[in-house]
Parts: structure tokens; sequence; C-alpha cells
């Protein structure tokens, strides 16, 4: 197999592949956006005081941890066309993999809130700092340094998780290799390439997390 | 219309139900085959031998480092071409195999190296050889570690097994699949794939959350 390896077939497809790999980067870069602001909303209201709306949130988190990315994505792509929305595939793809990575995102951030010892919001609250002030100097600085190393190790999940796009006719990487393998007949040269630029953006991602866990963790007293 | 629909996909249950069979046998196999390989390759991870442990390593992050669908299909089209002609279900079996193996190894030498050395010294002083330190001493004591990640591991091996689908393994999410063509109501079909995979996989990250409470207690405790 690898002795008749072309290369020079992917030379030639590495414009379109770089075209697909700005595609996986995008779509994963939107959605990993959509899953902060999620992430936050979902575990403010799973932290809430009021019974129904932590409830409500608990069952998002759930029920999206418990089921298929590849099963919420057809969910959205056979099931909102059927309500009568229809919007483009890049559009329901991003939206399903919001909600999924959303949910994880609120389980990490809840992971990081809670790791803040509660002596430290009681002493914020007798120097009269108000919620926000709370929020914004005491418990969110602490919190985001405990859950960056996480976070990126979910966003990397994400990247790799956009793969599943190709599935509902999204062109992004996992797709390129497809259509070179059905254009060629070239499957080895295809899938192999498309590895090759989800492992960089796998170390660099890792790098940057080991980073981080040097950097902004500060474990006092 | 809505009626007439769900009419239709009640009947259509003995499908459903036999797309779960083969969605658990598929993660059943690659459960046990990736925990017994997961447990050798961290265990050498965690070990000695340098150049061993740096091979699996390298695997590991290549592994890690790449979508589970890309190692499906390079296992299902690319081993054909290196003469070894594999079916959709042998292929996905053995790619979620070692998908596990690999997030099970790097669980197994975390779980190993938390052991304090002084525990693998005492036991080589009472002259316990190293498959029975490993044994009786290092593993009993790791398994606290191990445990509750391995059963969150599992849930995602069952999950992930959702993705063999896409070769043609007729699991729940391919006869979910198969029958939104048939029946064009996504919500109510995927709803119902969404619901088998919910009473298999609630349970066991249940599980593995409250082993992980148990877990802690017991290490506070000493």
């Amino acid at each position: 197999m690898l002795e008749t390896f072309n290369f020079r077939v992917i030379v030639e497809y590495l414009p379109f592949y770089w075209k697909c790999f700005l595609a996986t980067l995008w779509l994963s870069g939107g959605s990993l956006l959509g899953a902060l602001v999620v992430g936050v909303i979902a575990c403010a209201m799973r932290l809430s005081e009021s019974r129904i709306i932590s409830r409500v949130a608990g069952v998002y988190i759930e029920s999206i941890r418990s089921t298929p990315l590849l099963a919420q994505l057809y969910f959205f792509y056979f099931g909102l066309p059927s309500l009568g929305i229809r919007m483009p595939e890049e559009a329901t793809g991003i939206l399903a993999l919001t909600l999924n990575s959303g949910a994880y995102m609120a389980e990490i951030i809840r992971a990081g809130v809670q790791s803040i010892a509660y002596g430290q919001i009681e002493a914020a609250m007798s120097s009269g700092l108000s919620y926000l002030q709370r929020m914004r100097y005491i418990v969110l600085p602490q919190a985001l340094g405990v859950s960056i190393p996480p976070m990126l190790g979910q966003a990397i999940v994400l990247v790799k998780d956009s793969a599943l796009l190709s599935l509902i006719s999204i062109v992004e990487l996992t797709r390129a290799g497809q259509i070179l393998t059905s254009d060629r007949f070239m499957p080895a040269e295809g899938f192999l390439t498309t590895a090759v630029f989800y492992l960089i953006i796998y170390y660099i991602l890792k790098a940057f997390s080991h980073w981080s866990q040097k950097r902004l963790i500060f474990r006092g007293a | 219309m809505w009626g007439f629909y769900f009419e239709q996909l009640v009947q259509s249950i003995p499908f459903f139900l036999k797309g779960l069979w083969m969605t658990v046998a598929v993660s059943g196999l690659s459960l046990v085959a990736g925990t017994v390989l997961g447990f050798v390759w961290g265990v050498i991870r965690a070990g000695r031998g340098k150049v061993l442990k740096r091979i699996i390593g390298a695997w590991v992050d290549l592994i890690r480092g790449t979508p589970f669908l890309v190692q499906v299909f390079i296992f299902f089209f690319i081993l054909p071409e290196a003469g070894i002609q594999l079916e959709a279900f042998p292929a996905s079996v053995i790619a979620l195999t070692n998908l596990s193996a690999c997030f099970i190894c790097e669980i197994v030498a975390g779980g190993i190296q938390s052991i304090p050395s002084g525990q693998r010294e005492a036991a080589t002083a009472s002259g316990l050889s190293s498959y029975h330190q490993l044994r009786y001493i290092i593993l009993p004591q790791a398994m606290r570690t191990i445990l509750p990640p391995l059963v969150g591991q599992y849930v995602l091996l069952i999950k992930d097994s959702s993705v063999v689908s896409a070769i043609g393994v007729t699991d729940v999410t391919r006869v979910g699949w198969l029958t939104v063509q048939r029946i064009p109501e996504g919500i109510m079909v995927f709803g119902l794939v969404g619901i088998l995979y919910f009473l298999i996989c609630y349970p066991l990250i249940q599980l593995s959350n409250s082993l992980e409470k148990r877990m802690t207690v017991v290490t506070t405790k000493l």
C-alpha cells in the first residue's frame, strides 16, 4: 500500500484540503464560542436557587451527555425541517455542536465555580461587595483559571466531533478525505492527509493546554 | 399525519430493538477487548521499559488527536489496500477497541502513577515478584483512581459506537437514519433513538458519579 503512496495527488488536492481545513476551523471555532455562551448560561441556571430553573438546566445537560452527538446531529438535521424550519447544513451543524459542547462546558464551569471555598464568598460579602462585584473580582477569575485546561480539552473534543458534520454533507476536512477517495479511489491518501490536518490542530491545542496548566492555575491557601 | 407516523414508528420498534442489540454487541465486544488491551498498555506505559512506553505514548496521541470517524474510515477503507479485507462489523469493533484501549491506557497509567513509590519499594523488599506486586499491591489500590473514569469511558464508548453507522453497521443510529427516510418526522424518530441511548448511558453516568463520590471518601479517610 505505502510503496504506491501517491504524494502527487495530495499536492494536487492540497489547496482543496486547505479550504476544508479552514472550514473545520471556523465551524469548530464558531461552535466553541457558542458553547461558551451556552455553557455559562446553563451553568448559571444549574446553580440557580430556583428549583425549576435548575431542573431545566439539569435535564438539558443530562440528556445531552447521555446521547451520542451523531444522534443529536440527525435529530436537528431531520427534525427541524419536519417542524417547518429550514436552514443551511452549516447552521444545523453549528447548532448541534454548540448545544452538545455547551452541556459539557456547563459542567466544566460548574466544577470551577464549586472549587472556590465558600469562605471567600462570605469574606467578599462581609467586605460589602455586591453580587456582580463578587462574581467579577472573586469568583470568575479563579473559576476560569481552574476551568481553562479542561475547556481546552473540550475544544480538542469539539474539533474532532466536527468530523461528524461530514455526514450531513458539510464540506470540511473529513469530507475532503471522502471526496478524494471517491474521485480517485485513493482512501489511504485521502484519509491519512485528513488525519494529519487534524493532528496539527490537536498538537497545537495540546501544547497550549500544557502551557495553561503551568501558567494559569494558582493554588492559593 | 402525526398520528399516522406515530403508529408507523410504533410498528417499527422491533427494528429499533434489533439496532439496539447491534449497538450493545459492538460496544460490548469493544468494551471487553478495549479494557484488557488498555490495562496491558497502561501497565507498560507506567512501567520502566523506555522504548515500548514511547511507542504506546505516540500511538495514544495519534488516536486521541484524530476524529473517530476518520479512524473508522481508515480501518475500513485502507486496510483492504494492505490486503486485509474486513467486513463493516469487525472493522468497527477493531476501531472502537483501539480507541477505548488508548483512553483506558491513560486512565490506568495515571492510576498506577498515583500510588506512592514507597508501596512498590516495600513490596520489593518483601520479595514479591513484579507480577505479584502489580496484582496484590499496586492495582488494588490504583483501582480506586481508575474505576470512576473507567466507567465514564464506557459511556463515551457506547456513544462513540454510533459513529460506526457511517460505514453501514445497522446500529440504533443507522436504524434511525433508515427509518427517517420512510417516516419523515425527524424529531420523533431521533427522539426515540435518543431515548434508547439514554436508557443505557444515564445509569452508567450515575454509576460513575457515585463511584467517584465513594472512592474519594475512602481515600480521604486513609
